[in-house]
C-alpha cells in the first residue's frame, strides 16, 4: 500500500509541475467564456480534491491499521449493522457538495450559453461556421466575405458563431476561447464567444467525422478590430468570388489548406434555420 | 467475381493477412485436435448442448477472456500509434476501425459476458437454488452472445469492421459517410447478443424473485445477488431501447429508410438519444455487479459482515433509477440550452451519493475487521482509491459549462477508463479468483497473482493518468495522429509505456491459470476463503444438483452464522432431485442466428429467408417439444457426496 501512495504523490508532483510550467490550454483562457469555464474547472478540482484526500486518507488509516498482520490471531472483528449518525454524514456532507456544485454549474451554464459577460450592449459579430468533410467555412454574412480553415476576429467584440454541418455531426471548438458545441445537418446551432487578447489559436473539430478527421482544424487569429476592418477591406477588394460551382467543390470531401473569397454561400445554400431547418413539417 | 468482391477487405494490410492465416489454422487445428482425440462427442455432449448454469457460466468466462485479448490487442495498437507524433504505423482508416472494435468489443463482448459469466456461476448457488429458472433459455442467451461475438469478429478478415465509433452516430454510420459492410455487422452481431442479453434479464430477475432457498426474504439475500437483482431489472427496460435503435439503424443501412440520415426529414440527434437512453443504463449494468463483488470479497477478507446493508441496497436501487435519468449528459454540446443541462447535470452529480455511500460503506466494513491481502482483496482494495478518482472526474464532467471542455476529449477517455477499469476490469478478475476454487477445485496461484495486480494496477494509472493532462490541452478523442507541436508527443508516449506494462500484468494472469491447472493442489474444501455466504456451504467444484439438500436461510450471512453459531443450514433427509435434460436446439438456432446475421450484413436475402424460417422452425419445435428433464436418484446423490468429501480431505 505504501509503495502505491508513494506512486500516486509522484505521479501527481510530476504533473503538477508540467502542469505549472505551461499552462494546458483549457485553464489558459484569453476570453471571458473560456475564463467562466476555467474558474468552474479549478472550483471544481479543489473540491473534489477534499474528496481525495479524506477518502484516501481514510482508507489508508484503515487498511494500515485494521490489517490482520497487525492484530493478534485470537482477534475477532464485532459484528456491526450500521449507525445513524454515520450514515447520515456519509450521506449529508456529499448532498451538501453536490448542492454547491449544482449552484456553480447552474450559474456558469447559463453564462456561456449567452452573450458574454460586459458585451450585451455590442453588437455582437455573426459568423457562420459550417463543416464539410474535413474542413471548415467561414461566413461572415454582413461583411460579405468568406474563409476556408481559418478564422480572423476582432478582440472585445461579442462573437455569435451560428453552426451547421454539410456532412457527419461535429463539434466546433478554440479551446483557448471557450467549450465547444456540435454542428449538425438539420439544425443550426449557437456559440456565443469572445477574445479580450489579440493572438493565434487553436480551433478544431473535435467531434470524430471519419478519415480526415486528425486534420480537421483551424487557425483562430484574433486581432483588434481596427486591424480587422482592414482585413475585411483587403478581402473584399483582392479574394475572387465564392460561385456555387466553386462552393459544391469545396465541399468534396478532403483538405483544403486556407483560402478566402468575397460573397458568402449562404445566399445560394442557405442555411439550415428557420424555414429551410430539417424538421419543419 | 463482381460478387465476391464485398467479402475482400477495403484497407488490406500485412497484419490483416496475418490473422486470416492464423484464424485458418486454429480452426484446422481445433479440428484436427477433437478428431484425433476423438472429442468431438465429449464436446457436444457436455458443453454445447449443457442447459447446467455453471458450464454456461465457464463458457460465457472464456469467451470473455478471448475478448478480453482482442481487445486489448486493439488497445495497444492505439497507443502504439498514438505514441510519437506523426506515427505512420497505422492509417487513419485503420486506427477508425481498431478504436471501434476496441470499444465494442471491450462493453459488448468482454465486460457483458463476464458478468453473466459470474453471474451464472454464483447467483444460483448464492440463493440455494438447483439451477436459472430457465436453463435452456439460459443456453440460448449464451449462444446468441457467442455468436454475436463470432459474427463481429469475422468483421476484419471478411468485408472490413466497422469504423464509426463504438457510439457509432449517424450521419457518419450511415451508408453515405459508411460505405464498408461494417457498420452492418455492428449492428447485427449487437443485434444479437443484445437479444440473448435481454432474455438473461428475464431469466436471471425471475431466478432471484422465485427460486430463493427458503427463508432468504429480498432483505437477507447476500449483497452480489442484489446487484445481480438490479442489474437485470435495468437489462429489462434498458436493452428494447437498443434493440429498436440497432433496428432503425439497420433500417436506415439495407432498405433505405430515413430514421438518422441527414434528409427526408431523418434525424441524427435522434441516434443519440436512443443510444445513450440504454447507453448509460448499460453503465451500471457493468458495474453494479462489480459493486456487488467487492461486497463480498471485502466481507470475507476483512472478517466482518458488511457494514450497512440496508443502505447499501438502497443506493444500488436509486442508482439504477438515476441510470436512467442521465443520459444527456454523453451531448450537453449537441444545444439543448442552459435549462436542460442543468437537470440533468444535477440528476447526473446526484448518482455520486449513492456511490459515496458505497465507498464509505466498503471503508467502514474494513474497519474493525482483520484485513488479509489475498489477490481478490487487492484488487478491492486498489479498486477504491482509482475509482475515487473516476468518480470525481465523473462529477467534473457532469457540470455541463465544463463539459463544454471536457467533451471528446482525452479527459472523458481517461475519466471512463479510470470507471471502467477498476469498476470492471479489477472487480473480475477479484471475482474470477474469488470463486475460482468453487468453479474449478482448484485456488489461483496467490504469488503471481499479487505480481500480476501491482503491474496492471501501475500499468492502468501510467497508461491512463496522462489523459487527463492531454485531455485539458486540447487533445481530442479518436485522433489517429497529431502533429509535434502540440506538444502531446511524451505524455501519448508515457501512456504506451504503462500499456506495455498493462499487457504484461494481463500475460501473468494468463501464465497464473496455466501454472496452476498444472500445479495447484486439488485437495481445497468446500470453503477455502473462510467465506460469509451460501455458494461457499456446497463442494467446490459443485456437484450438477448444487445441493444435495435445499438449504434454509434464516440471515444475511447464512454459512457464516451456520459456522459461528450453530444456525442449521441443511437439514431433513436427501431425495430424489428433478433437473433440466440437455437440448442441442439453443446452440443450433444459434448458429441459425449467426448466418441469419451473416446474410443481412452483405444483403444476401435468400439465405437470410431461409434462416429466418429456420429460426422459426427451432422455436416451434421447442413449443411442440415433451421434455419433463430426468430425476437424480437418492443413490446417485449419496454416492457423489461421499465422493465429494473424499476428494476434500
Amino acid at each position: 500500500m505504501k509503495t502505491k501512495l508513494a506512486f500516486y504523490s509522484l505521479v501527481i508532483s510530476i504533473f503538477a509541475v508540467l502542469a505549472g510550467c505551461e499552462p494546458v490550454m483549457v485553464l489558459d483562457p484569453k476570453g471571458p467564456q473560456a475564463e467562466t469555464t476555467a474558474n468552474v474547472i479549478w472550483i471544481s478540482i479543489a473540491t473534489m480534491a477534499f474528496v481525495v484526500v479524506v477518502v484516501f486518507g481514510m482508507m489508508a488509516y484503515i487498511v494500515f491499521k485494521y490489517r490482520a498482520s497487525r492484530q493478534s490471531p485470537d482477534y475477532e472483528p464485532p459484528h456491526i449493522e450500521g449507525n445513524h449518525l454515520v450514515e447520515s454524514i456519509i450521506v449529508g456532507i456529499p448532498v451538501l457538495i453536490i448542492i454547491f456544485l449544482s449552484i456553480v454549474t447552474v450559474k456558469s451554464t447559463y453564462e456561456v450559453e449567452a452573450t458574454p459577460k460586459g458585451y450585451e450592449d455590442q453588437k455582437p459579430l455573426i459568423v457562420y461556421a459550417s463543416s464539410s468533410d474535413w474542413k471548415w467555412h467561414f461566413s461572415y454574412p454582413e461583411e460579405n466575405i468568406e474563409t476556408v480553415n481559418y478564422l480572423y476576429i476582432p478582440t472585445d467584440r461579442p462573437i455569435e458563431f451560428r453552426l451547421y454541418s454539410y456532412g457527419p455531426i461535429t463539434s466546433f471548438w478554440i479551446p483557448q476561447l471557450g467549450g465547444q458545441k456540435y454542428a449538425m445537418s438539420d439544425m443550426v446551432t449557437k456559440l456565443h464567444l469572445a477574445a479580450t487578447v489579440p493572438g493565434e489559436y487553436m480551433g478544431r473539430n473535435a467531434n470524430f467525422s471519419g478519415k480526415g478527421f486528425a486534420e480537421n482544424i483551424f487557425e483562430v487569429k484574433a486581432m483588434p478590430e481596427s486591424e480587422f476592418d482592414k482585413w475585411v477591406e483587403d478581402v473584399k477588394s483582392t479574394a475572387a468570388p465564392l460561385s456555387e460551382e466553386k462552393f459544391k467543390e469545396l465541399l468534396e470531401p478532403g483538405h483544403l489548406g486556407q483560402m478566402t473569397f468575397s460573397g458568402t454561400h449562404l445566399k445560394f445554400l442557405p442555411p439550415p434555420e428557420g424555414e429551410h431547418g430539417g424538421h419543419n413539417h | 467475381m463482381d460478387y465476391f468482391d464485398r467479402f475482400a477487405i477495403p484497407h488490406p494490410s500485412p497484419a490483416i493477412y496475418a490473422s486470416m492465416v492464423a484464424i485458418g489454422l486454429t480452426v484446422v487445428a481445433i479440428i484436427f485436435g477433437l478428431t484425433y482425440f476423438k472429442k468431438w462427442g465429449y464436446l457436444w455432449r457436455e458443453w454445447l448442448t449443457t442447459v447446467d448454469h455453471k458450464r454456461i457460466g465457464i463458457m460465457y468466462l472464456i469467451s470473455a477472456l478471448i475478448m478480453l485479448f482482442r481487445g486489448g490487442v486493439d488497445a495497444i495498437m492505439m497507443r502504439a500509434q498514438t505514441a510519437v507524433p506523426d506515427n505512420k504505423l497505422l492509417d487513419a482508416q485503420h486506427y477508425n476501425e481498431v478504436f471501434t472494435t476496441h470499444g465494442v468489443v471491450m462493453i459488448i463482448f468482454m465486460a457483458m459476458p463476464f458478468i453473466y459469466a459470474l453471474m451464472n456461476v454464483v447467483v444460483p448457488l448464492q440463493i440455494g437454488a438447483r439451477d436459472v429458472a430457465f436453463p435452456r433459455l439460459n443456453a440460448l442467451s449464451f449462444w446468441l452472445f457467442f455468436m454475436g461475438a463470432m459474427l463481429f469478429n469475422i468483421s476484419f478478415v471478411i468485408g472490413g469492421s466497422p469504423d464509426a465509433g463504438w457510439t457509432s452516430y449517424f450521419p457518419l454510420a450511415g451508408n453515405d459517410f459508411s460505405q464498408s459492410v461494417g457498420t452492418n455487422y455492428y449492428m447485427l452481431s449487437i443485434q444479437i447478443a443484445g437479444i440473448g442479453t435481454l432474455i438473461s434479464g428475464i431469466n436471471f430477475t425471475t431466478t432471484i424473485f422465485k427460486m430463493r432457498a427458503p427463508g432468504m426474504t429480498l432483505m437477507k439475500m447476500p449483497m452480489f445477488t442484489w446487484t445481480a437483482l438490479i442489474t437485470n431489472a435495468i437489462v429489462l427496460f434498458a436493452f428494447p431501447v437498443l434493440t429498436i435503435a440497432l433496428l432503425l439503424g439497420t433500417m436506415d443501412r439495407l432498405f433505405g429508410t430515413n430514421f438518422f440520415t441527414m434528409t427526408n426529414g431523418g434525424m441524427d440527434m435522434l441516434w443519440a438519444n436512443l443510444f445513450w437512453v440504454w447507453g448509460h443504463p448499460e453503465v451500471y449494468i457493468l458495474i453494479l455487479p462489480a459493486f456487488g463483488i467487492y461486497s463480498e470479497v471485502i466481507s470475507t477478507f476483512s472478517r466482518r459482515n458488511l457494514y450497512g446493508y440496508k443502505s447499501m441496497v438502497g443506493s444500488i436501487v436509486i442508482i439504477s433509477f438515476f441510470s436512467f435519468l442521465v443520459w444527456t449528459h454523453h451531448f450537453f454540446t449537441m444545444g439543448q440550452g442552459p435549462l436542460t443541462n442543468s437537470i440533468f447535470s444535477i440528476t447526473t452529480m446526484a448518482i455520486a451519493i449513492p456511490t459515496g455511500i458505497k465507498i464509505f460503506n466498503w471503508l467502514l466494513t474494513m474497519r474493525k475487521g482483520s484485513i488479509k491481502f489475498t489477490v481478490p482483496m487487492l484488487y478491492s482494495v486498489g479498486f477504491i482509491p482509482i475509482f475515487t478518482i473516476g468518480g470525481v472526474t465523473g462529477v467534473m464532467l457532469g457540470m455541463a459549462s465544463a463539459d463544454y471542455q471536457y467533451h471528446n476529449t482525452m479527459f472523458l477517455v481517461a475519466h471512463f477508463h479510470y470507471t471502467i477499469i477498476p469498476g470492471v476490469v479489477f472487480a473480475m478478475i477479484a471475482g474470477l479468483t474469488y470463486w475460482w476454487p468453487k468453479m474449478f477445485g482448484f485456488m489461483l496461484n496467490e504469488r503471481i497473482g499479487k505480481w500480476a495486480f501491482w503491474f496492471i494496477a501501475i500499468g492502468f494509472n501510467v497508461t491512463f493518468f496522462p489523459m487527463f493532462f492531454t485531455g485539458l490541452d486540447g487533445q481530442a478523442r479518436r485522433m489517429y495522429t497529431y502533429s509535434e507541436a502540440t506538444g502531446f508527443g511524451p505524455l501519448n508516449m508515457l501512456s504506451f509505456a504503462g500499456a506495455i506494462v498493462l499487457m504484461i500484468g494481463f500475460a501473468l494472469i494468463v501464465y497464473n491459470v496455466y501454472y496452476s491447472t498444472r500445479y495447484a493442489s486439488r485437495n481445497i474444501s468446500a470453503d477455502p476463503w473462510n467465506a460469509r455466504t451460501l455458494e461457499w456451504a456446497t463442494h467446490s467444484p459443485v456437484p450438477s444438483y448444487n445441493f444435495a439438500i435445499t438449504p434454509q436461510v434464516n440471515s444475511i450471512e447464512a454459512l457464516w452464522d451456520h459456522k459461528k453459531k450453530g444456525q442449521p443450514l441443511f437439514s431433513g433427509p436427501i431425495e430424489k432431485i428433478h433437473m433440466p435434460n440437455n437440448s442441442g436446439v439453443p446452440f443450433i438456432m444459434s448458429c441459425i442466428f449467426f448466418v441469419w446475421g451473416f446474410s443481412f450484413v452483405f444483403s444476401m436475402w435468400i439465405p437470410a429467408i431461409i434462416t429466418t424460417i429456420g429460426i422459426f422452425v427451432c422455436m416451434a419445435h421447442r413449443s411442440f417439444e415433451k421434455d419433463d428433464g430426468y430425476y437424480i436418484s437418492v443413490k446417485e446423490i449419496e454416492d457423489t457426496e461421499k465422493e465429494c468429501e473424499v476428494q476434500s480431505r
